[in-house]
C-alpha cells in the first residue's frame, strides 16, 4: 500500500512540476525571444515613457521577468513539496 | 594623493581583504574543497554565483559591446542571453544536480550514463569550455593592472595569479565562495556609482535604469536624441539596429542562454547550498545580483555613447578642436583605447560612421566603462574603485573556472577513473596540486595567449551549449537515454560547433586556414560563429536521441537514480 502511494505521489509531483515548467517556460520564451527579438518591430510602435516597448523588453523587461519567474517557480515548488510531504530536512 | 597612489591603496585594500578571507576559510576535507561543505546560505551563494558569473568581459567590455560594436538594440543578445540562462538553470538543471548531491558535473554524467568513457568525454568538454574562458580572465587581470596601476602586463598577471593561488589552493570552493562574496560587493559598487552619477548629470534621474527612459535637459528623451544623433552621423538608429538578422539574434541569444545553463563552473556553485529548495531560490538571488549590473549596463552604454558624441560635437556642425580636447581624452589616447587622426587637417575632430572621413579612428569598447568616471568628473577614489572592480570581476571568475577544471581532474579523472583507491586525504592533496597546476597553466596561457584568445568568451558558451547542456538535460528528463547516445551526442555537438567556428575563423584560429572565410555571406542561414552553439545543441540532441533508439536501455539502477534525483526527498 505504502509502495503504491509513494508511486502515486511521485507521479502527481512530476506532473505538477512539468505543468509549471511549461507555463513559466512559455512566459520565459515570450518575454525574451518573443517580445525582445521576434515581435520587436510591432512592439516598438508602442511608446513606454522614453522607451520603445520592444527595445525596453530586450534591454530591461525580459531580465525583470526572469527574476520573477525563478522566484515564482521556487515558491510553487516549495508549496507543492510541502503538500505532498516531499520537502527535505536541512543537511 | 595622485590617482595612481589612490588606485594602489584601493586595489591593495581589496587584495588584503581577499587574503584575510582565504586564511580564515581553509578547507579541511574534500567536501569543503569541492562544495564548501554544502552549508552556504542561498542568498550568500547567489552573491558568490553573481561574482563567479560576471567576468572581466561583463564588467569592462559589455557596456561597450552594446553601445558601440552592436550599436544598441543588437547588444540585447548579451543582456537576455546571459540572464535568461538562469531561468533554465533554476527550473531544469540546478535542483536535480543538487539532489544528486555529489561534487562535479562530469561525475553526474559518468554516473547517469554508467560509463567512464562518458565521464572522460565530459571532462574533456569541460576543460575545452573552461580553458577558453579562463584565458580571457587572465588577460583581463594583466590588462587591468597595466592600465590602472601602470605596471607592465606580466607583473600584473603574476600579482593576480598569486592572489588566486593563495585562496584557491588553500580554501578550494570554501575559500573561493567567501572571496567571491567580497568581490561581488566591490565590483557592484564600482559599477553602479559612476552609472548613478552619469545618469544624474544627463537626466537628473539617480536610477540609471529609469534614466535611460528619461528626458535630457533640453526636454527630449535620451534614447530619441541618441537615435537622431546617430542617424545624423550616418549610423543606424540605436534602438532598432539589428545584429545580422532576426534569426541570428535569436540564435545568439539562445546559445548564450543554454550555454549559461551548461557551464560547469556555474552549475557547481549550486552544489554548495544545503537543500534542493535552496538551490532554486539561490538561482533567483544570483539573478537579482546579476541584474543589478545587467540592467545598469544598457544605461551606461547609451549614456556614455551620447556623452562622447556630445563632447566631440556639442552642437550639430560644431566640432571639438583637437587642441581643446579634455584631459581624460588625452589620458586614454596614451593607452591606445582612443585615437584621432585629422584627415581633413582642419584641426577639428569629425566623428561619423563613414570610415573614409571619420577622424575618431580608435574607439575601443572598453572605453565606455573605463573612462566613464573621468568623463563625468568624478573624484579619484571612484576611478580607483573601477580598477578594483574590474580586477574583482576577473579574479572571481578565474577562481571559479579554475576550481571546475581542477576538481574535474583530481576527482573525476584521478579518484573516479584512474586511482579509485586513494584516501580522502590523498585526494585533498591531489586537488590542491591540481589547483596549483591549473593556476600555473592559466597563467602561462595568459602570458602566451594563443591566437584564438581574443573574443573567445562567447565561444565558450557555444561550446557548453553544444556539449554538456543536452547531456545534462536528457540525463535528468529521460530515463531511457543511453551512454552510447550521450557520448556520441556530446562529441558530435562540440565537434560541429568547433568545425563551424574553425571553418570561418581558421583551424585553431590560425589566420589563413579558414576555408570558408569569415564573411557573412558564407554563414549558414546567416548565423555568426559565436551564435552557432544552439545549432550544435540541436545536433547533439538529434544524435543522442537517434543513437538511443538503436542501443539497449540503461540498467535499472540508472533509471532509479533518475527517478530519485527528480524528488527533493523521499516521502
Amino acid at each position: 500500500m505504502v509502495e503504491a502511494d509513494q508511486k502515486a505521489v511521485r507521479q502527481i509531483y512530476w506532473r505538477e512540476n512539468r505543468r509549471w515548467m511549461l507555463t513559466l517556460g512559455s512566459i520565459w520564451f515570450a518575454v525574451s525571444l518573443g517580445c525582445g527579438v521576434l515581435w520587436v518591430e510591432p512592439l516598438n510602435q508602442i511608446q513606454l515613457g522614453g522607451f520603445k516597448l520592444g527595445f525596453w523588453f530586450a534591454q530591461q523587461g525580459a531580465i525583470y521577468t526572469f527574476i520573477a519567474l525563478i522566484f515564482i517557480y521556487a515558491r510553487v515548488m516549495a508549496r507543492l513539496e510541502a503538500r505532498l510531504g516531499l520537502g527535505e530536512q536541512e543537511g | 594623493m595622485s590617482l595612481t597612489e589612490t588606485t594602489y591603496w584601493v586595489v591593495g585594500a581589496s587584495f588584503a581583504l581577499y587574503v584575510l578571507i582565504a586564511i580564515r576559510s581553509r578547507a579541511g576535507s574534500t567536501q569543503e574543497f569541492y562544495v564548501a561543505g554544502k552549508g552556504i546560505h542561498p542568498v550568500a551563494n547567489g552573491m558568490a554565483t553573481a561574482a563567479d558569473w560576471m567576468s572581466a568581459a561583463s564588467f569592462i567590455s559589455m557596456a561597450g559591446l552594446i553601445g558601440l560594436s552592436y550599436n544598441g538594440y543588437g547588444g540585447s543578445v548579451f543582456l537576455m542571453g546571459w540572464t535568461g540562462g538562469y531561468v533554465i538553470l533554476a527550473m531544469l538543471i540546478a535542483p536535480y544536480l543538487r539532489k544528486y548531491g555529489k561534487f562535479t558535473v562530469p561525475e553526474f554524467i559518468g554516473d547517469r550514463y554508467y560509463s567512464d568513457a562518458a565521464r572522460v568525454v565530459a571532462v574533456i568538454c569541460l576543460i575545452i569550455c573552461s580553458v577558453t574562458y579562463v584565458i580571457g580572465q587572465m588577460k583581463g587581470i594583466g590588462v587591468a593592472f597595466s592600465r590602472f596601476l601602470e605596471t607592465d602586463y606580466e607583473t600584473g598577471l603574476f600579482s593576480g595569479m598569486l592572489i588566486v593561488f593563495f585562496y584557491a589552493v588553500l580554501g578550494g570552493m570554501k575559500g573561493i565562495t567567501y572571496t567571491q562574496i567580497a568581490q561581488f560587493c566591490v565590483l557592484i559598487f564600482a559599477y553602479t556609482v559612476p552609472a548613478i552619477f552619469i545618469s544624474l548629470q544627463l537626466t537628473g534621474q539617480p536610477i540609471p535604469q529609469l534614466g535611460l527612459g528619461s528626458t535630457l535637459a533640453d526636454g527630449t528623451y535620451l534614447l530619441e536624441k541618441l537615435d537622431r544623433t546617430l542617424l545624423d552621423l550616418g549610423f543606424q538608429e540605436y534602438t532598432t539596429s539589428v545584429r545580422g538578422s532576426t534569426l541570428n539574434m535569436a540564435a545568439f541569444t539562445a546559445s548564450l542562454m543554454i550555454g549559461t545553463a551548461g557551464l560547469p563552473h556555474v552549475i557547481i556553485r549550486f552544489f554548495t547550498v544545503p537543500t534542493v529548495q535552496a538551490a532554486r531560490t539561490s538561482a533567483g538571488w544570483a539573478l537579482v545580483f546579476i541584474a543589478i549590473l545587467y540592467t545598469t549596463a544598457p544605461a551606461v552604454a547609451a549614456m556614455a555613447r551620447l556623452n562622447i558624441i556630445q563632447t566631440l560635437e556639442p552642437q550639430p556642425g560644431q566640432h571639438l578642436a583637437i587642441e581643446e580636447r579634455p584631459a581624460w581624452f588625452k589620458n586614454w589616447e596614451r593607452t591606445g583605447l582612443l585615437g584621432i587622426e585629422d584627415k581633413n587637417e582642419d584641426g577639428l575632430i569629425q566623428y561619423s560612421a563613414d570610415t573614409e572621413t571619420n577622424e575618431l579612428v580608435t574607439l575601443d569598447n572598453d572605453i565606455l566603462v573605463l573612462a566613464n568616471p573621468e568623463i563625468a568628473n568624478l573624484p579619484n577614489w571612484v576611478i580607483a574603485l573601477v580598477a578594483a572592480g574590474g580586477l574583482a570581476a576577473a579574479l572571481s571568475t578565474a577562481a571559479g573556472l579554475l576550481l571546475a577544471i581542477s576538481s574535474s581532474i583530481s576527482h573525476d579523472l584521478l579518484k573516479r577513473t584512474l586511482m579509485p583507491h586513494i584516501s580522502e586525504r590523498q585526494e585533498l592533496f591531489a586537488s590542491r596540486l591540481a589547483m596549483a597546476a591549473a593556476v600555473l597553466g592559466a597563467g602561462y596561457l595568459g602570458l602566451n595567449p594563443p591566437g584564438f584568445a581574443a573574443g573567445t568568451v562567447a565561444l565558450a558558451f557555444g561550446l557548453a551549449a553544444a556539449s554538456l547542456f543536452p547531456a545534462l538535460l536528457l540525463g535528468i528528463f529521460s530515463t531511457r537515454v543511453t551512454r552510447e547516445g550521450a557520448i556520441l551526442g556530446m562529441l558530435s555537438g562540440i565537434g560541429v560547433t568547433l568545425a563551424y567556428v574553425f571553418q570561418h575563423k581558421g583551424i585553431m584560429f590560425i589566420p589563413g586556414t579558414s576555408f570558408l572565410g569569415e564573411l557573412p555571406p558564407n554563414w549558414f542561414l546567416g548565423i555568426e560563429p559565436n551564435a552557432f552553439g544552439v545549432m550544435g545543441a540541436i545536433v547533439n540532441f538529434g544524435v543522442t536521441l537517434g543513437v538511443t533508439r538503436l542501443t539497449p536501455a540503461p540498467p535499472d539502477s540508472v533509471q532509479q537514480l533518475v527517478e530519485e534525483i527528480r524528488i527533493p526527498a523521499s516521502p
